[in-house]
């Protein structure tokens, strides 16, 4: 087997696209346990890893499969984990370690129906506010929502890449419709894929601070290498108590994700400078936008789009460029309104906005539900 | 053909994700677009399990059904759970032997799929595939010539043999009955 998939059109599973988007994105090393909708990409891995020279361990858990990937990463492997929400809940705290020692790692979240076990094989997307605040502290998050098989192989590898350029987790939101879902994808040549590359620091550089993106170390090439959760200052020295050490530290690892949203909010968009109606959608409910905006357009009502591929940082310029257009702003979600809620706060009255929330069984949105509540929406105006 | 939507449903453990992941996969060795979504319960075997596969020669941007054209129920109770949206024209296949309510007004084929797979190749298990060669036959939506191809892609290697046994056991089922 080739160290990257060869280029070409196949049909696959999400899942395993994922995995095979982490392989060409230059991850050997990956831990987890196995839930539903999430155990292809472990299955997968279990197989392909060892071909690449690279590691699958199935851990006693997922706080322990989570702390593995952290470990790995520090030993210079780009590493990633996989699981649904009861598995991400677990995750959090080392998700908080990860981003306090700017650890480049990616979490893979395939969002099923919750709370708790909830309804284990059927999808969801409530994991959202969760994916930005699940962890205590102040905290920043970078999370990608693919809607396609294509996207699943794309996402990883920028997830990947991010990770890397940011030195920071970076969660890939999925769901149990597009990680199962199987459909056509076109493998790129690996050298038209852009693929980030951790630089060492030089001798005596600090690597937890004096510059935004500090240079990471690897243990075991020389450096003295001392990794905390605990607040520490440019050397990695625990400073528990120092209100300025924390400020600085705490203030740059948000800052550095913040300076950088504009550039990585990424949305496609459709329509944007002059539709009546827009809709805001990520993740499997996007596929119902695109046909609902058709079918409103051939009905002589004027839609468009924007599909979040990065929720967070939330792509504020978006979602406002819709809203000076569109009169109407619906956001369908499998959630109770965990994006509505961030979109009004943006829209902040340019528009109405309205929710269409349906959850449990794992049933998407149709663009015929969508459709009726876009015209019931504009008729009242 | 613009879009052409089959579901494939029965009980969990009798293979319908992938009887639907070997027609997509053979759809697109014809050229044409085809996703396929599954749904199944949280237990191993047993529970309502479907598989849907879209097929077309535009992109797909729904991925699940809403119309169905063509659907096969391996077992009763996915047949009364999910025949309310099979199109009037549409065509339902079942496995002749486990389904028995069928609907009055409605293009019906009947396939001993699973009694077939048990006398002829010793288990049921292969009773998927047995129904996949009756319905590429009828149906003549993919080519068998693909559908061999995508069976071979899909299954395991230790089963291949056997599976294609299957597939042309329901391929040729028409003919001699």
């Amino acid at each position: 087997m080739s160290k990257v998939l060869s280029p070409g059109t196949y049909f696959m599973q999400g899942n395993k696209a994922l995995a095979e988007g982490a392989v060409a994105a230059g991850c050997r090393f990956f831990a987890g346990y196995p839930i539903t909708p999430a155990s292809e990409i472990a299955e997968h891995l279990a197989v392909r890893l060892p071909h690449v020279g690279g590691i699958m361990i199935q851990m006693e858990d997922e706080i322990a499969s989570l702390a593995s990937v952290i470990g790995a990463s520090w030993a210079g492997t780009k590493s990633m984990t996989a699981t649904s929400g009861p598995g991400f809940s677990l995750m959090q705290e080392s998700i908080g370690y990860a981003f306090m020692t700017e650890t480049p790692c990616v979490i893979v979240d395939v969002q099923r129906a919750g709370p708790s076990t909830g309804q284990a094989t059927k999808g969801g997307q409530g994991d959202v506010m969760q994916a930005r605040w699940g962890t205590h502290g102040d905290y920043a998050s970078i999370v990608l929502s693919p809607n396609s098989v294509q996207e699943m192989y794309d996402l990883t590898i920028r997830a990947f890449n991010l990770a890397e350029e940011f030195r920071t987790p970076v969660i890939l939101l999925s769901d149990e419709v597009t990680s199962h879902m199987r459909e056509q994808i076109t493998v790129p040549p690996a050298d038209h894929v852009e693929i980030r590359t951790r630089t060492p620091p030089r001798v005596g550089e600090p690597y937890f601070g004096g510059t935004l993106v500090p240079p990471m170390p690897s243990v075991g090439e020389g450096f003295d290498v001392v990794v905390t959760g605990s607040t520490h200052n440019e050397v990695g020295l625990r400073f528990t108590a120092d209100p300025t050490v924390h400020s600085a530290l705490v203030t740059r690892l948000v800052g550095k994700i913040e300076v950088a949203a504009q550039s990585m909010m990424d949305c496609e968009t459709f329509n944007l400078d002059g539709c009546d109606v827009g809709f805001i959608s990520f993740g499997c409910t996007s596929r119902a936008v695109y046909e609902a905006v058709e079918t409103l357009e051939e009905q002589g009502i004027s839609a468009g789009f924007v599909r979040l591929r990065t929720i967070w940082p939330f792509p504020e310029k978006y979602v406002r460029e819709l809203a000076e257009q569109a009169r109407v702003v619906i956001v369908p979600e499998m959630n109770l309104k965990q994006i509505y809620y961030e979109v009004q706060r943006v829209v902040d009255g340019a528009a109405r906005v309205v929710p269409v929330n349906q959850i449990g069984g794992g049933e998407l949105v149709t663009p015929e539900t969508l459709c009726h509540v876009a015209k019931e929406a504009t008729d009242k105006l | 053909m613009s879009r052409t939507e089959v579901r494939i449903c029965g009980l969990g453990g009798q293979g319908v994700v992938l009887a639907g992941q070997i027609l997509g996969r053979a759809a697109v060795y014809m050229g044409k677009n085809a996703v396929q979504t599954q749904s199944y319960g949280a237990e191993a075997r047993g529970s309502a399990a479907k598989s849907e596969v879209i097929i077309s020669s535009d992109r797909i941007l729904f991925p699940k059904i809403r119309s169905c054209d063509l659907m096969v129920a391996m077992s009763q109770s996915a047949l009364d759970v999910y025949v309310h949206d099979v199109k009037e024209e549409g065509q339902l296949f079942v496995d002749s032997d486990l389904v028995t309510k069928l609907p009055p007004s409605m293009e019906v084929h009947k396939v001993a799929a699973t009694r077939i797979s048990r006398c002829e190749l010793g288990s049921a298990t292969f009773a998927n595939v047995v129904m996949l060669g009756a319905f590429t036959r009828i149906t003549r939506l993919v080519s068998s010539d693909a559908m061999e191809k995508a069976i071979s892609e899909s299954v395991a290697a230790k089963t291949k043999t056997v599976n294609h046994k299957a597939f042309q056991l329901g391929f040729v089922l028409r003919e001699s009955h």
